[in-house]
């Protein structure tokens, strides 16, 4: 997901706020007593309201809620504000409250905050999960969570005892002073009790014992039996399951339908019409999907009905032949192009893309006298709650969202317009029941809000020695913003961040004196959304594409030429450097294999990868994978490796396999065996390298995802001579 | 008719061409099996019929009748199948979603071949779909499970 900050005329989320200054503002930090007993720490975000002018954050009186819980059976359960969804937060932000808290870590427990304002995101001002933000953005809320309700367990624990705060210490979950020792649990009602301290400063990082350090999932006991509920597993009594006929065109709208014959097919309850189109409601799934088989529709087409992808590639071709509007301009890249000793570059393309998560989307809605309770997986709680809280003429507070474990997000469930809950809501309103709505995998598949296809066309000129002179350059393709409650994020020239993320911020562009980056938006009326890694899947593929091509020109060693390009920016320097070494860059191998690299900055992180490629009946095969990352302090290192490996292996998906298509306003792919996606016998040996670092947090769920293209694309020239410039690669 | 899951057996009113998936879920209440595409393509739903790893969203539940039928909540009581504890020992799951049918298609292979090479797994592992990237983690699984006794 894209970070709607404005004022900036990049995307990408700066982790400026992250850092190790203690909390010291009063009113930051409010505690109160459980029923049941225990300490509850909460926080409100001062200054966290940068949405309400949009009005989707629910304002009003602050409510405590928490972070942290502390049971007096000692064990401490944290209250997670993001939602996990495979990217490892429920370890790791626990991790960030174990650092300071000083407890026994066999005794968290994890659970989904509900949807509520004191769980707003620190920068965005929404609760929500995206952006890789989630842990530079909790890496001070977390921390003073455990740091604040450590000194209050000191404190108690220093009445009880006698003695003064400072001869007692917190370890592994309780306080001990000389001889005497009391558990967390054991003091909990008497911490509860306590003022919160004005200010209590965080541990010196040189002090740490968790962060850094590598820490086994604390979801794996219910994701390897089953027990881990996901949006899908909600089930209770009554529950009726839903699915929906949807126009087969983008916007399209139901003229007509008849639903006698999807009435009569056996466990089918309800037909009913809903905005979207026409919900067959069922005591299950599988009746749900035999009634919409029989049920007769007449759609009436929408503005997308005649969009056909092949179509709109050429058109995009041709805008991207014209300037458009300028993003970026420096010098005389006209002159300086004609001037040239020498010019690269050429037409690139990217298709539209489904997440396809593999859990399919879905949303259970329960509707009651004075509220609503809704389950389901989403990146985008407050939206959401707010969603189906207007559709229901209700206060957000009255929706009551639980948030399920998501099975891959990938972007998908962070959609301004909310389209899978409002969807549902409409449901079981109209049903006057509490329905599970499902879609199917090709519901899922033809749902819309893709990543945008894009073209990017671009010529460099080097002089006689291989040196940057020109770089001309247009993107073409849709705003991800525009039409949503973030439109009035754009910047005043209209260009959407995510068009040129990665491109107008490129290090690479500003070494070449005349410039230009231009931007057309066209809007085809195809959804569209951020996609794991949003504009950078697309430009990271171009520039890496662009600088390997110059770098050929140039006579010169691509990781060499870069390194040289890079020279003043040490943190794609580290991780390019370490790629390169940990894959023994230069080094023969075997014939009918070569390397390619690439080096990107997204998120607030640095990732460099080397792919080793052969071709095998005309495929391209990836054989290995060496990666290195800057991404700050590493929390977690092993979900820093498995987020690389993650990353690597979406973006690999889009590299050689995945495309969507449209003819006559219809989505041509449905299901796994049309959109292919990579599957284990695809899977390179992947190897991933931290750079060490004390720099605040970055991102990780999306860094590792915009270099895979290119590096295997500049493996393949390597190989063949053939630049390929389209994805996905085919030779 | 009657069906027997995880050793005990069920009675269920289900049409003959229901899958088996749904059977399990909605009827029978048992989640851990997951949907994901509903034609055989990504694995999401692998059970064990008489020890055999199938696709329960395109296997109807009048062929499971008369068979026995594996879920992964019948797999072990406490996670303790040699897969299981690999799994956990090497930290493969990320959103894990797909891994109900990763771990019921390992726990297939490593009871008919003790120590199953890259080949095998790539056979066996390579229907199944993870969307999240943790192939080269159960690749390692695979083998490490081999190692803790298959069963």
């Amino acid at each position: 997901m894209r970070t709607p900050k404005a004022g900036r005329p990049d995307s990408t989320p700066s982790p400026e706020t992250a850092g190790n200054s203690a909390p010291s503002r009063r009113d930051f930090l409010k505690t109160s007593a459980v029923a049941g007993g225990g300490l509850v720490i909460a926080f409100t975000v001062p200054g966290a309201k940068r949405l309400a002018m949009a009005g989707i954050v629910p304002t009003g009186a602050f409510e405590p809620n928490a972070f942290l819980r502390i049971g007096t059976d000692d064990t401490v359960t944290v209250l997670l504000a993001h939602s996990e969804m495979g990217q490892g937060i429920w370890t790791s932000l626990p991790m960030l409250i174990a650092e300071e808290l000083e407890c026994d870590w066999s005794k968290i427990r994890v659970e989904h905050a509900p949807a509520a304002p004191e769980y707003a995101h620190t920068a965005y001002g929404l609760q929500a999960t995206g952006g890789s933000t989630t842990t530079w953005s909790e890496f001070d809320r977390y921390r003073q969570a455990g740091a604040t309700a450590r000194a209050m367990l000191v404190q108690a624990a220093a009445e009880r005892f006698g003695v003064t705060p400072s001869s007692c210490r917190a370890e592994n979950g309780a306080v001990v002073a000389d001889e005497r020792r009391a558990t967390f649990g054991e003091l909990a009602e008497a911490a509860a009790a306590l003022e919160a301290p004005e200010s209590v400063p965080f541990k010196d990082p040189k002090d740490w014992t968790v962060i850094g350090t590598p820490r086994m999932r604390l979801d794996t006991p219910e994701k390897t039996t089953g027990r881990a509920k996901f949006g899908m597993d909600v089930q209770f009594e009554g529950l009726l399951t839903a699915v929906v006929a949807n126009s087969p065109t983008f916007g399209g709208s139901v003229r007509s339908f008849d639903a006698t014959d999807a009435l009569a097919v056996p466990g089918v309850r309800h037909v009913v019409q809903v905005p979207s189109g026409i919900a067959v409601v069922a005591d299950h799934f599988w009746a749900a999907t035999e009634g919409r088989k029989a049920l007769k529709i007449e759609w009436e087409p929408g503005r997308a009905a005649s969009v056909d992808t092949d179509a709109l590639r050429a058109e995009y071709l041709e805008l991207a032949a014209t300037p458009g509007v300028t993003a970026d301009e420096a010098g005389d890249v006209a002159g300086a192009l004609a001037g040239a000793a020498t010019t690269i570059g050429g037409e690139f393309s990217v298709p539209y893309l489904a997440h396809a998560t593999m859990e399919p989307l879905n949303c259970t809605v329960r509707i009651g006298s004075d509220g609503c309770e809704i389950w389901t997986g989403t990146q985008f709680q407050t939206p959401d709650q707010g969603a189906a809280a207007a559709i229901l003429g209700l206060a957000p507070e009255q929706v009551k969202l639980h948030t399920t474990f998501l099975g891959g997000g990938f972007g998908r469930r962070a959609n301004p317009a909310s389209d899978f809950v409002s969807q549902a809501v409409h449901v079981a309103k109209a049903a006057g029941a509490p329905v599970k709505t499902v879609l199917t995998r090709e519901d899922d598949t033809r749902a819309g809000y893709y990543r945008p296809a894009f073209v990017h066309s671009a010529r460099l000129g080097l002089d006689a020695d291989g040196r940057p002179v020109a770089w001309d350059h247009v993107a073409v393709g849709q705003s991800i913003l525009a039409g949503t409650f973030f439109e009035a994020m754009l910047p005043e020239n209209g260009i959407d961040p995510s068009s040129v993320e990665g491109l107008t911020d490129s290090p690479y562009l500003a070494e070449f004196p005349n410039r230009r980056v231009g931007v057309h938006t066209p809007d085809p009326g195809v959804p569209v959304l951020w996609w794991r890694s949003v504009g950078h899947t697309h430009t990271a593929f171009a520039v890496e594409s662009l600088i390997d091509e110059a770098a050929h020109a140039a006579g010169r060693d691509p990781f060499e030429y870069r390194r040289q390009m890079l020279a003043n920016h040490p943190r794609h320097l580290g991780a390019l450097e370490l790629a390169a070494e940990k894959a023994d860059w230069g080094s023969p191998l075997p014939a009918g294999q070569a390397r390619g690299i690439a080096v990107h900055e997204s998120f607030g992180s640095f990732v460099a990868h080397v792919a080793e490629v052969s071709v095998e009946d005309g495929r391209i095969r990836v054989n290995r994978v060496v990666s290195a990352v800057d991404c700050g302090i590493a929390v977690n290192p092993m979900t820093i490796d498995a987020q690389l490996k993650g990353a690597i292996t979406f973006g690999l998906s889009a590299t050689l396999h995945s495309s969507l298509s449209m003819k006559e306003g219809r989505v041509q792919e449905s299901n796994f065996h049309d959109y292919q996606v990579l599957r284990l016998s695809g899977m390179p040996a992947v190897e991933t390298h931290i750079v060490p670092s004390t720099d605040p947090p970055g991102g990780i769920g999306e860094p590792g995802t915009p270099p895979i293209a290119p590096a295997v694309a500049n493996a393949v020239f390597a190989l063949t001579g053939r630049r390929l410039r389209d994805l996905p690669l085919a030779l | 008719m009657r069906l027997m899951v995880n050793g005990v057996a069920h009675d269920v009113d289900a049409p003959a061409d229901m899958p088996l998936l749904w059977v399990l879920r909605d009827l029978l209440g048992m989640t851990g099996t997951k949907y994901g595409c509903g034609m055989g393509l990504c694995g999401a739903c692998t059970v064990h019929i008489d020890g055999e790893p199938r696709r329960s969203c395109s296997t109807n539940v009048s062929v499971a009748e008369g068979t026995q039928i594996t879920t992964i909540e019948g797999l072990s009581d406490d996670a303790s199948h040699p897969v299981q504890q690999a799994w956990a020992e090497l930290d493969v799951v990320q959103c894990g979603y797909c891994q109900s049918g990763q771990i019921m298609a390992a726990a297939a292979l490593v009871a008919s071949d003790a120590n199953p090479d890259d080949a095998a797994i790539e056979e066996a592992m390579t229907g199944l779909i993870c969307r999240c990237g943790t192939y080269d983690a159960i690749r390692a699984a695979v083998k490490r499970a081999a190692e803790l006794g298959g069963r």
